[in-house]
């Protein structure tokens, strides 16, 4: 019996052990990958948090927050993760326009949100607040970049599913590359209420 | 045009430079006419350089650490003829500037791109066959992350003849390594090597914990993995969980000399602490890293050559977790001497302790586990017993490390560099090198030659001892690391004694590479078809030597820990037989756009270090569009028909037949 | 027969004295050196207290290891031995694979081991930290250390001197160092009295140290700092209070003075085996504001001098963790 052990159970070929990079194993990696950049940017809160008197004369948290921008631009990246929800919604219904309609909705709303930013940027930079001035602006500048630097990496690959979508329609290769954009997406909104609560929030408070 | 880079660049007034490169040139020129002569470039694109398959990844990184250990080596036989002349006011041959990069590269090279290389390419190697796995989870990305690797190894290597390599020390400490102190383009080079081979390793981690998570073949639950698995799935969490903080570190460092930040500087506000904080909290879990899969390769090694059981597996198991735990939270004995309260370093100091608790109990197993069996006295067992002696006093000097009040007068000694290499040579060096031994079988299908292997051994040994045991005492009369020249003549005898120590070790890698080449030329004497030849335990054995690209024509079942061992007790034992029946087999192609993806990533790393910006935009845009190629690719794997495998597997059998 | 036996056991023996013999004389001639050099082992035959107590230490957590360390050694050759494959007289047990018995033993012998070392490391830590005073009837004197590429910058605040590369201190008399760098981090050691302690520019860091046999001890930086690292020494005299005041009077008697913006900036400029130099006058303030001009902008919160600030800053910075 044992003999052949080695060429016995595999009567189904295809079944669940010949998944290379299917959907599940996917998407699976990809919440390992997000566990690592969670680090990154667990690195970074530590490295402001450390910095945060390091202001060299320079102003700091209390002295650089706008919230009413800030309020604005939290507000467009929350709904945005709302909007890409409803695209998930229509990628289980099998719904390939609205797919593309809400994958628009919130690229727009992100773009809305990377403007804000570069806006904010510009203007500190302006003030001669530039992450040149001292360590804790450079721990400012280098955490919220970072996560813009992410939504602009979302913001690119939104683009590209939206494309490929509407060229390739909703096949085993674009929904589970969709499902990880998704989680992307939530992770930024996640990460980015972080930034707001403990840079702006607490920043404004001191 | 050029940035940063003119011909002054290269150092046509260093000879012992240049002797180098010519030797590297004329070494690279030979290997490609030869390729040309042979017409293997189309062979080694499509067999090799394209390859998704994780053996011949496996094989490739093990290449890639034995060039480099021998760079590496070549590094520390200069530094201890330097130690071995400068002393009592005598400069020696090597002027700090040389020497400084020299201890450098040594420790960046031996770390980086040997032992990572090593313990990487024999996961690759082992883990997928332990686990009765076709491949890993993401084949494509498996490619890329070599070629990552490799890029990182091809930018340390430019450092020799285009520019220089960092002055500051393997971690290269800020302020040291801040654009004020190290204006030269040498630590740039460090973090470009760093930063995209550490990305490589990353995705590696993700790629193994992926796949021992969710490939394993049926009815192997967790606490049925072999062990060198499971220490493999531990190091993966741990590289998850640590390198980001290294990736981290480095980008901080390159907006500091890049973009004038103010993260570690010495004014406006930085703070050089938190970079010996961050790269030690991605440095300590490094070094576990590199040891646990070790302790797997012995582990392994230990039940195969007793014929019994490993003893305690499951409080293996939990050891190796404990450690995997606890290594993130031993960071600062790094550095006590920086001046934390006493509780802060008598807290760091006894978590580190109470690492040895479980190093300890795996020794005890080891040591249970050749109790009442019959032991072997093959290589790897050789290089196993090496390693328990060695690895126990290293161990016992690192606790002395631990203890804050003795590290304040052994901090920065010689102590220290004879305490690492106890356990990175007694433990990883001695471990891959079992591990090599072990599986080279299992990769080419012929043995590796014994005398050599264990003439390596001895040298090895031998030459550890006589090398690193003199640093030790010196140690005590106030050596420290990293002196280009000391004073007291009284520490010549010494440092010719570890001068004498290094040669044996030399004589050691020179014994390694004979061993390759003669096993290489009779390798018909040592061939073996059967894919078991030590009698093994795990299921990599059940496959050929070599396996076919998709491993098992048939996935096995496993309802034991020595699921390959239990299957050769049951009645009538296990026979190698055609099975009777195939099916497709699903799997990965080949790819172009992982090779791609590193050679653009030399060319940004290489444009990025000299300030070349158009050349950088061209390497990044190189990067994206191979990946948007890749993105757009639908044409990623294929089934292997039945009548194929059929084929490949009848060949096998027939050719088993005539051997036996 | 037997008569060549014991001839042959006899000549064995003979040869094995010769070899020992042989084996002494290399032994002597790689020792000698060390031996004869007059200072012995910096940290085996200390001239300090903190020494002292930091010697006894390595051998106390050395001995305890050795309780565990010895026995696997033996353990590993006795069962390699024993347990050899062409050894069929020997127990084989090809599927023992557990014992309560056993893993109890492997599992407490370095609990109980580690718990010692742990009561000592906790008792040490604290004995031993760098930053305590040292308990003694002497009055403490106070000696800033300044770390310079590649040099040492001694200022006596009392004395109102300063030296470069040449430090004196009285015998038997605690010495609190207050150690700063200009330049890259380095550590500040004289392994012959004890404890190092990392000068980051600043950071105004602490060690105190009491040197209790007259002497001089070389000094060093042992934290790798660039191109001069390896030349970066200075003598420390442990002297005669006599002797100690007649070295200050030397130094008063220096045609040079220091201030910070003057020469100090030029004595900053990075230099190799630098000479000793004696300045006779500082100002009171020298290593405060060596340490303040790092400190850019200002403000008061980071503002160096004062031993409470320090420990503020780098206490919770060295405790920080990194994730």
């Amino acid at each position: 019996m044992a003999t052949d052990t080695l060429k016995q159970h595999d009567a189904h070929a295809h079944d669940g052990h010949e998944h290379h990079d299917t959907g599940a194993i996917k998407v699976f990696g990809f919440w390992v990958y997000l566990m690592s950049d969670l680090v990154i940017f667990g690195t970074l809160f530590a490295t402001f948090a450390v910095l945060l008197s390091g202001t060299a004369g320079g102003p700091g948290a209390s002295d650089i927050v706008e919230l009413p921008l800030i309020f604005i631009s939290t507000i467009f990246l929350l709904v945005s993760s709302f909007t890409f929800g409803l695209a998930i919604l229509a990628q289980t219904a099998g719904d390939k326009g609205a797919v593309l309609k809400w994958l628009a909705v919130t690229f727009l709303l992100g773009l809305g949100f990377i403007c804000l930013e570069a806006y904010e940027f510009h203007h500190l930079i302006a003030e001669g607040f530039g992450p040149d001035r001292s360590a804790f602006l450079s721990g400012f500048f280098t955490l919220v970049g970072t996560h813009g630097l992410h939504v602009s990496l979302g913001l690119v690959w939104i683009a590209i599913m939206f494309f490929q979508i509407s060229k390739q329609g909703l096949t085993d290769v674009t929904k589970p590359r969709m499902l990880c954009l998704s989680l992307f997406w939530h992770f930024l909104d996640i990460v980015w209420i972080c930034v707001f609560s403990f840079v702006y929030l607490f920043g404004a408070m001191s | 045009m050029f940035g940063k880079l003119s011909l002054d660049s290269i150092p046509f007034h260093e000879p012992i430079i240049m002797v180098t490169v010519a030797a590297i040139a004329f070494g690279a020129a030979t290997v490609v006419g030869l390729l040309t002569y042979f017409r293997k470039w189309g062979y080694l694109w499509r067999e090799w350089i394209t390859s998704i398959d994780h053996k011949k990844l496996g094989i490739m990184y093990f290449l890639v650490a034995l060039v480099m250990l021998i760079r590496g080596f070549a590094d520390a036989i200069m530094m201890r003829t330097q130690q071995a002349i400068a002393a009592g006011g005598a400069e020696g041959y090597l002027p700090p500037h040389h020497y400084d990069q020299i201890f450098t590269a040594h420790g960046v090279i031996m770390i980086f791109f040997v032992a990572m290389p090593m313990v990487i390419g024999l996961m690759n190697l082992v883990v997928p066959l332990q686990i009765g796995a076709r491949d890993v989870a993401f084949p494509f990305m498996n490619n890329l992350s070599f070629w990552l690797t490799a890029a990182g190894v091809v930018l340390v290597n430019l450092s020799l003849f285009v520019g220089e390599f960092a002055k500051t020390g393997w971690l290269a400490y800020a302020p040291l390594s801040g654009i004020k102190y190290s204006p030269d383009v040498g630590v740039d080079y460090w973090i470009w090597a760093l930063q995209i081979s550490g990305i490589g390793t990353t995705l590696t981690g993700i790629n193994f914990f992926v796949t021992i998570l969710k490939m394993r073949t049926k009815g192997m639950t967790m606490f049925r993995m072999p062990i060198f698995t499971w220490t493999s799935l531990c190091a993966n969490v741990l590289i998850i969980a640590s390198f980001p903080i290294l990736t981290v570190t480095i980008a901080l460092l390159t907006l500091d000399r890049y973009l004038g930040f103010h993260f570690f500087t010495n004014d406006m506000g930085g703070n050089m602490m938190m970079y010996v904080n961050l790269i030690w909290a991605w440095g300590h879990p490094e070094v576990y890293i590199l040891i646990l899969p070790a302790f797997g390769v012995f582990s392994e090694v230990i039940a195969t050559f007793t014929k019994k059981r490993l003893f305690g597996y499951k409080t293996m198991v939990w050891a190796t977790v404990a450690i995997t735990i606890l290594s993130f939270v031993v960071w600062l004995h790094h550095f006590f001497t920086m001046g934390a309260g006493a509780n802060v370093n008598a807290f760091f100091g006894i978590t580190t302790m109470i690492i040895a608790i479980p190093t300890g109990v795996k020794i005890f197993n080891w040591l249970f586990t050749m109790y009442r069996g019959r032991i072997q006295f093959t290589s790897p067992v050789l290089w196993t017993i090496g390693f328990i002696i060695t690895f126990t006093l290293g161990g016992m000097t690192g606790v002395m490390l631990a203890v804050p009040g003795a590290n304040f007068v052994l901090h920065n000694s010689l102590f220290v560099i004879a305490h690492f290499h106890n356990v990175i040579i007694g433990g990883v060096v001695f471990g891959m090198l079992a591990g090599l031994t072990f599986w080279f079988p299992k990769a080419f299908g012929f043995t590796l030659n014994e005398k050599w292997g264990k003439r390596s051994f001895w040298c090895w040994l031998v030459g550890f001892y006589m090398a690193f045991m003199p640093l030790y005492a010196l140690s005590f009369f106030g050596a420290m690391r990293r002196m280009q020249s000391y004073e007291p003549t009284a520490w010549q005898p010494l440092m010719i004694v570890a001068w004498v120590g290094a040669v044996i070790i030399a004589m050691g890698i020179a014994c390694l590479v004979i061993q390759i080449v003669v096993s290489v030329k009779d390798r018909e004497q040592n061939r073996d078809l059967t894919g078991d030849p030590w009698d093994g335990r795990t299921l990599e054995w059940a496959a050929a030597s070599p396996p076919a690209h998709y491993n098992f024509a048939h996935l096995p079942t496993v309802s034991s820990i020595d699921a390959f061992w239990e299957m050769k007790q049951q009645p009538g034992g296990f026979k190698r037989e055609l099975a009777s029946k195939f099916e497709d087999i699903h799997m990965p192609k080949n790819t172009t756009e992982g090779p791609l993806m590193g050679l653009f990533s030399i060319i940004f790393g290489f444009a990025l270090i000299w300030h070349i910006w158009w050349l950088a935009i061209v390497g990044g845009l190189g990067i994206f569009i191979t990946f948007m190629f890749r993105i757009f690719n639908n044409d990623t794997d294929y089934y292997v028909d039945a009548a194929e495998v059929e084929k490949i597997e009848r060949a096998y059998y027939k050719r088993l037949e005539v051997q036996v | 027969m037997l008569q060549g036996r014991k001839a042959f056991l006899h000549w064995g023996r003979e040869m094995r004295k010769r070899n020992s013999l042989k084996y002494l004389s290399v032994m002597t001639w790689l020792g000698a050196p060390l031996l004869l050099s007059g200072c012995g082992s910096a940290l085996m035959d200390p001239s300090g207290e903190v020494g002292q107590g930091l010697k006894s230490l390595i051998i106390t957590a050395f001995g305890l290891m050795l309780i565990v360390v010895i026995p696997v050694i033996v353990m590993t050759i006795l069962f390699a031995w024993k347990y050899r494959g062409t050894n069929l007289a020997a127990k084989y047990t090809p599927n023992w694979e557990h014992s309560n018995v056993i893993e109890v033993f492997v599992w407490a012998i370095p609990c109980v081991i580690i718990l010692f070392l742990a009561i000592l490391t906790w008792q040490t830590s604290h004995e031993y930290d760098p930053h305590k005073p040292i308990a003694s009837d002497e009055e403490t004197m106070t000696i800033d250390a300044v770390s310079l590429d590649w040099k040492w910058l001694f200022i006596y605040p009392e004395q109102g001197v300063a030296s470069v590369n040449e430090l004196a201190m009285p015998v038997d008399r605690p010495v609190h160092f207050r150690v700063t760098s200009a330049t890259v981090m380095n550590s500040f050691m004289i392994p012959s009295l004890g404890s190092q302690i990392y000068a980051m520019a600043g950071m105004d860091n602490d060690v105190y140290l009491e040197g209790n046999e007259i002497g001089t001890y070389r000094g060093r930086s042992t934290n790798y700092s660039g191109e001069g690292f390896s030349e970066m020494l200075f003598d420390a005299h442990v002297t005669s209070e006599e002797n100690f005041d007649a070295w200050i009077d030397e130094v008063r008697g220096s045609s040079e003075s220091l201030t910070f913006e003057g020469n100090y900036q030029d004595l900053a400029e990075p230099s190799i085996a630098h000479p000793i130099e004696h300045f006779s006058e500082v100002p009171s303030d020298l290593y405060e504001q060596i340490v303040g001009s790092f400190h850019t902008g200002g403000e008061s919160s980071h503002h160096a001098g004062s031993h409470a600030d320090q420990e503020e800053q780098s206490m919770p910075m060295s405790a920080q963790a990194a994730e």
